[in-house]
């Protein structure tokens, strides 16, 4: 019986080593170790042995179950990795070819730059506020200090709904709608559309859009204005940015300034784009909001004061993404919004 | 304002400025200097030639040959040229010279002839075309004075200087002119400051022997008016000091009358007028407004229509100039003149505006007259006229003025208080150079107690007020002196309106699920209405108008954002995108009342579009999932009677009795008026509405431990019914253990009766406290299939 049960062991352990696939291994050890096996059937006959043989034959019974298993086991491990492996070149694949798209959306630029702009007051503490498109001829003009004969007020530069309400040409309507409705401290931030009467061209579009700020408050000074206006120009030109702070005339603003920014094609050594100043002209307008202004508001100017400044969203965005014609911003072809 | 350094230093000490130091301090206190124009353009040994004579050349009719005195020696040109006489002065470029360009000349051979250099004219010595005065145009330059034989021409023309284009804000008229800008740069480089000196030298008779009459009639057209009389006039071209003056300040010579005019206009910021005295009917000048219907010939041969808000210069009779703004034909100064009345007025800068602006015309003089300027200085120009006239020898002065109008002037003082400037800019500047600086600009100043007084000369009516003084002391000071501070005061935290976060809301959800945002104007052609099949009964067609538009194309106020989505929608077919899902969030425009009286509605909207390889139902789901977002539920209620839509494929969205909006497929023959000949999907959703009905409250919902089991059922339907109703049906009935009924299907045709459909439904029961089983599962769904049997008349296929 010995010899019976080292005989088949070495009889499977040969064939084991012949098969090549799962599924002949698996018939295998149904047929030496299954039910109706060949270990079992012998082992059935065990009953025939004396007592003294019996645990010896099942034991050696038992290690030649082992190994069998043991082996097929293997077998089975060495031949998945085989498999694997030819799986693995079976399925290789082209990665050059193009991906398969899921499609984003896009923001128009316009937009997004004014989120972003808007975003980074917010984050500064201002508030994001919005006035009506169509406003009065009180809250864009009059309120705002403008003189009587300002040509701005003419109808070849402003659209007149009636003599009294026109649309806005400037964001700044929305400070007098703010300062007329909360008391200092204020600080906000307001974006949209602004119109004046442009004819369509490279630089120019009757409609566009403007982003201002405002503070209000006891003790706000022209140095406090200067320091806002940098670390906004480095937070979205960058830390190299310099700005160039030059007397202007706004009729809403005290003193009044231009701000100039280092030219961004040079960053300030001079090129021609910059008619080798350095300077890239006029990328906003500040100043401390005009006593009349504030007075026009309800607010004491000998007891609070502010700064406002402003600037063409259009303007950045063109600058940002190297843009020269500002019709691209209004054609709306897909192949242009798809870029940003 | 183009200022011709070399003018400027006339009276102002800055030598020893580099143009570029003189540039960027006048652009840092105010005068922003756009540009620089450096009128040294390389030219070389170009000199003074005498015309000696001219002779023909005998190899060709159309040249001549010019012995042309050039001092050292004389040289031989031969020349084409026609406005050249002998005895002129004319520049001579030699052999070797270089002109602008690079352009060298040498000596050559023309015609069997030898030519020693070339004569230029303006335009070769690189001076503008529309800067040439009449004499030198189209031919070489002659110049009208006298000068050294083989002078350096670049001596001769002055160029040797550069000129500062200074940008000059609405403010500061008074700084229209070369005196203006020398205060400033005074103030700014803390030079002195010299006006010139006015003195005429031998005036002759009076006045009154010449003019009759001097008076104002419209004191509200005129404030001022300031004349005197010049006779023995000589009109010829001025002098070439005078004519390279104005040419570099941007004006052609004209003749020595006028140049003189726009010598001092440029000088002083003052525009004059000169006209022919003999010409004025009854040797009286009226100040009147013109008559309505009054017609006048003008300087450019135009007839103008006048009306009564403009000012008029007339004789006892007839209009000759238009006040300010242009001078008559008819008393024009020709060669013939000899008596010449010469103007320097005051006028009603708005009524200047107006006039130029409606009849077209602008000139330095309107840009001037139509801006504020001091009534004071009329009298300093038109006496500083005739001075300069004397000096060129152009006439004689006659003695005495008259001077009519306002002629008294109130002396203005504006206090500052030290404590607010500094309060103000941020910066603590010393009281005396607060004084120095305000001295410097010639607003003379002194402390009165706590307080700076300061007189406020006539030519800075822009000063009114404490403020207007700390800007000057600011920008003086030079902003750029002043450190940023960070705000004071508390953190704040910034916040966004919830319409605003609504909006960046949907945007984020429409960019995640590929829709391109557009941007398109708030205003349209109102024919787009029509385009839309608007009725003309609709609300959308009332709409509001801009009574000044840039054209017929932009002057409705939208009430709909549709026309501006299907536009885009129709241009990117056209630039051949052959798909597009295309949103725009803005604004519509409505009012009650047409036309409008107050500030109408302005309505937060979503319009969407979508076309190419796409359907209704994937427009309805971008919808679906939005009203899911905000957990609204609505119900969509087929609409056939809107006009802008396909009468079968178009929903209104229904929150309960609210309308949110509206869906669909655009109606062909709208898209044909587009120009549009596929399928366009849209959708505008009142954004205002579905904030009004977003809940943003969201609670936990357990997660189901128990099974679910799911029963599916095919149901014929007749046509008329809609998916929506049966679902609605079923939901209505609160069946027990129904988690959710869903629609999946629709067939049509084979196996199904003409007129009928079978709709698919999934039907998923639960249970949250047990495994339910199949038998009791059965029974309800056994029910379900039933009512809705007998409901719709239908059969389980």
């Amino acid at each position: 019986m010995e010899q019976k049960l080292i005989g088949i062991q070495r009889d499977v352990l040969m064939q084991i080593e012949q098969v090549d696939n799962i599924k002949d291994l698996e018939n295998i050890r149904v047929q030496v170790l299954g039910k109706k096996g060949e270990l079992t059937s012998l082992l059935r006959a065990m009953g025939s042995l004396s007592p003294e043989e019996r645990p010896l034959m099942g034991k050696i019974a038992n290690e030649v179950r082992e190994v069998i298993n043991q082996r097929i086991e293997e077998a089975k491990a060495s031949i998945s990795i085989k498999q694997q492996e030819l799986d693995l070149i079976e399925e290789k694949i082209d990665v050059t070819i193009p991906g398969n798209f899921v499609s984003l959306g896009h923001r128009h630029p316009l937009m997004q730059v004014k989120k972003e702009l808007e975003d980074l007051f917010l984050s500064m503490g201002y508030d994001v506020v919005e006035g009506p498109e169509i406003d009065t001829v009180e809250n864009n003009f009059d309120d705002l200090n403008a003189p009587e004969d300002h040509p701005s007020r003419d109808k070849t530069d402003t659209f007149y709904i009636t003599e009294n309400l026109l649309l806005r040409t400037q964001t700044s309507p929305v400070q007098i709608r703010t300062m007329k409705s909360r008391k200092p401290p204020i600080r906000i931030v307001s974006a949209g559309r602004t119109f004046r009467f442009d004819d369509v061209d490279d630089t120019h579009s009757p409609m566009f859009h403007q982003m201002e700020c405002l503070v209000v408050d006891k003790g706000v000074t022209m140095a406090n204005l200067k320091d806002s206006i940098d670390k906004f120009v480095k937070t979205l030109f960058g830390e190299n940015m310099k700005t160039r702070f030059r007397p202007h005339n706004f009729p809403f603003t005290e003193p009044s300034a231009e701000v100039d920014v280092s030219c961004l094609k040079c960053m300030g050594t001079g090129c021609d784009a910059c008619s080798f100043t350095g300077w890239s002209m006029e990328l906003l307008g500040c100043g401390m909001v005009h006593p009349n202004v504030l007075r026009n508001c309800g607010i004491d100017p000998d007891i609070y004061s502010g700064y406002a400044f402003g600037m063409g969203i259009d303007r950045v965005t063109m600058v940002k993404y190297g843009l020269s014609d500002i019709r691209l911003l209004f054609d709306n072809d897909i192949r242009f919004l798809e870029q940003f | 304002m183009l200022i011709p350094i070399k003018w400027l230093k006339e009276y102002v000490d800055i030598e020893g400025l580099s143009v570029r130091e003189l540039s960027d301090g006048l652009t840092l206190s105010g005068s922003h200097v756009d540009s620089i124009i450096n009128l040294n353009k390389g030219i070389k040994n170009v000199v003074v030639g005498r015309i000696l004579s001219l002779t023909s050349h005998k190899d060709a009719d159309n040249l001549k040959i010019a012995q042309v005195d050039v001092g050292s020696n004389v040289v031989q040109i031969v020349t084409g040229a026609l406005n050249i006489r002998t005895g002129d002065l004319v520049p001579i470029a030699l052999d070797g010279a270089v002109l602008p360009g690079n352009k060298r000349i040498e000596d050559t051979i023309i015609r069997g002839q030898a030519s020693q250099g070339m004569m230029c004219s303006y335009e070769e010595l690189g001076v503008e075309d529309k800067l040439v005065p009449k004499e030198s145009k189209n031919g070489i330059l002659i110049l009208t004075s006298e000068f050294e034989l083989g002078k350096d021409i670049n001596e001769v023309l002055g160029f040797d200087d550069s000129i500062l284009d200074i940008e000059i804000t609405f403010n500061r008229p008074d700084c229209l002119s070369i005196l203006g800008i020398a205060r400033e740069s005074a103030a700014t480089f803390e030079k002195d400051f010299k006006f010139p000196e006015i003195e005429i030298l031998k005036p002759e008779d009076e006045i009154g022997q010449y003019l009759k009459e001097v008076r104002i009639d419209s004191i509200d057209l005129c404030t001022r008016y300031y004349a005197k009389v010049i006779k023995d006039v000589k009109i010829g071209p001025s002098p070439l000091w005078l004519q390279r003056k104005i040419m570099d300040a941007g004006m052609r010579p004209v003749n020595n009358i006028v140049d003189a005019t726009n010598y001092v206009m440029i000088e002083m910021g003052q525009p004059l007028h000169a006209f022919d005295l003999e010409k004025m009917d009854g040797r009286k000048v009226i100040v009147r407004a013109a008559r309505d219907g009054e017609t006048i010939l003008t300087l450019d041969k135009e007839v103008r229509q006048l009306s009564s808000d403009m000012c008029v210069i007339a004789d006892q009779e007839n209009a000759q100039c238009i006040g300010g703004v242009m001078g008559g034909f008819e008393s024009e100064i020709t060669e013939n003149t000899k008596l010449i009345i010469m103007e320097c007025a005051n006028f009603n800068s708005k009524s200047i505006r107006f006039t130029s602006k409606k009849l077209g015309l602008r000139s330095e003089a309107s840009s001037r007259n139509e801006k504020a300027l001091s009534p004071q200085n009329v009298s300093y120009a038109n006496e500083r006229v005739c001075q300069i006239i004397e000096q060129i020898g152009a006439g004689t002065i006659v003695n005495g003025h008259y001077d009519v109008g306002i002629t008294d002037f109130d002396e203005k003082t504006v206090m500052m208080r030290p404590y607010k400037c500094h309060e103000l800019l941020g910066v603590s500047i010393d009281t005396d150079k607060m004084l120095k600086i305000l001295n410097s600009l010639e607003l003379e100043s002194r402390i009165e107690g706590d307080v700076i007084v300061s007189k406020i000369p006539h030519f800075r009516p822009d000063i009114e007020q404490e403020v207007d003084l700390i800007e000057e002391v600011g920008r003086i000071y030079g902003f750029e002196k002043i450190q940023p501070q960070a705000l004071k005061g508390d953190i704040l935290k910034g916040t966004r309106s919830d319409l605003a976060n609504m909006e960046e809301s949907i945007k984020n959800y429409l960019s995640g699920i590929g829709f391109y945002e557009i941007t398109t104007y708030s205003f349209i052609s109102p024919k787009k209405y029509a385009m839309l099949n608007i009725s003309e009964k609709s609300d959308l067609f009332r709409d509001i108008r801009i009574i000044n538009p840039l054209g017929e194309d932009f002057s409705s106020m939208r009430t709909t954002l549709l026309p501006g989505v299907m536009d885009v929608v129709s241009k990117n077919i056209n630039y051949g995108n052959k798909s597009g899902m295309l949103y725009e969030v803005g604004n519509v425009f409505r009012s009650e009342k047409i036309p409008v009286i107050d500030l109408p509605q302005e309505i937060r909207t979503l319009s969407m579009a979508m076309y190419g390889d796409t359907n209704y139902y994937q427009m309805k789901g971008v919808v679906d999932n939005i009203m899911k977002q905000y957990q609204i539920d609505v119900e969509y209620v087929s609409v056939k009677d809107n006009p802008s839509y396909h009468p079968g494929r178009t929903a209104d969205i229904y929150h309960n009795d609210i309308c949110v909006g509206v869906l669909g497929e655009i109606h062909p023959s709208v898209a044909k008026k587009f120009d549009i000949k596929e399928k366009v999907y849209t959708t505008e959703l009142n954004v205002e509405t579905i904030l009004s009905l977003q809940t943003t409250e969201r609670k936990y919902a357990e997660i189901p431990k128990f099974p679910s089991i799911t029963r599916d059922m095919a149901l014929v339907i007749a046509d008329q019914f809609e998916v929506g109703e049966v679902i609605k049906e079923v939901n209505s009935k609160s069946y027990e253990f129904l988690e959710k009924v869903e629609f999946f299907d629709m067939y049509k045709g084979k196996g199904i009766d003409e007129g009928f459909k079978s709709l698919a439904f999934s039907f998923v029961f639960r249970s949250k406290n047990r495994t339910l089983n199949d038998e009791e599962i059965n029974q309800i769904f056994n029910n379900i299939v039933t009512d809705l049997q007998n409901r719709f008349n239908a059969k389980l296929r």
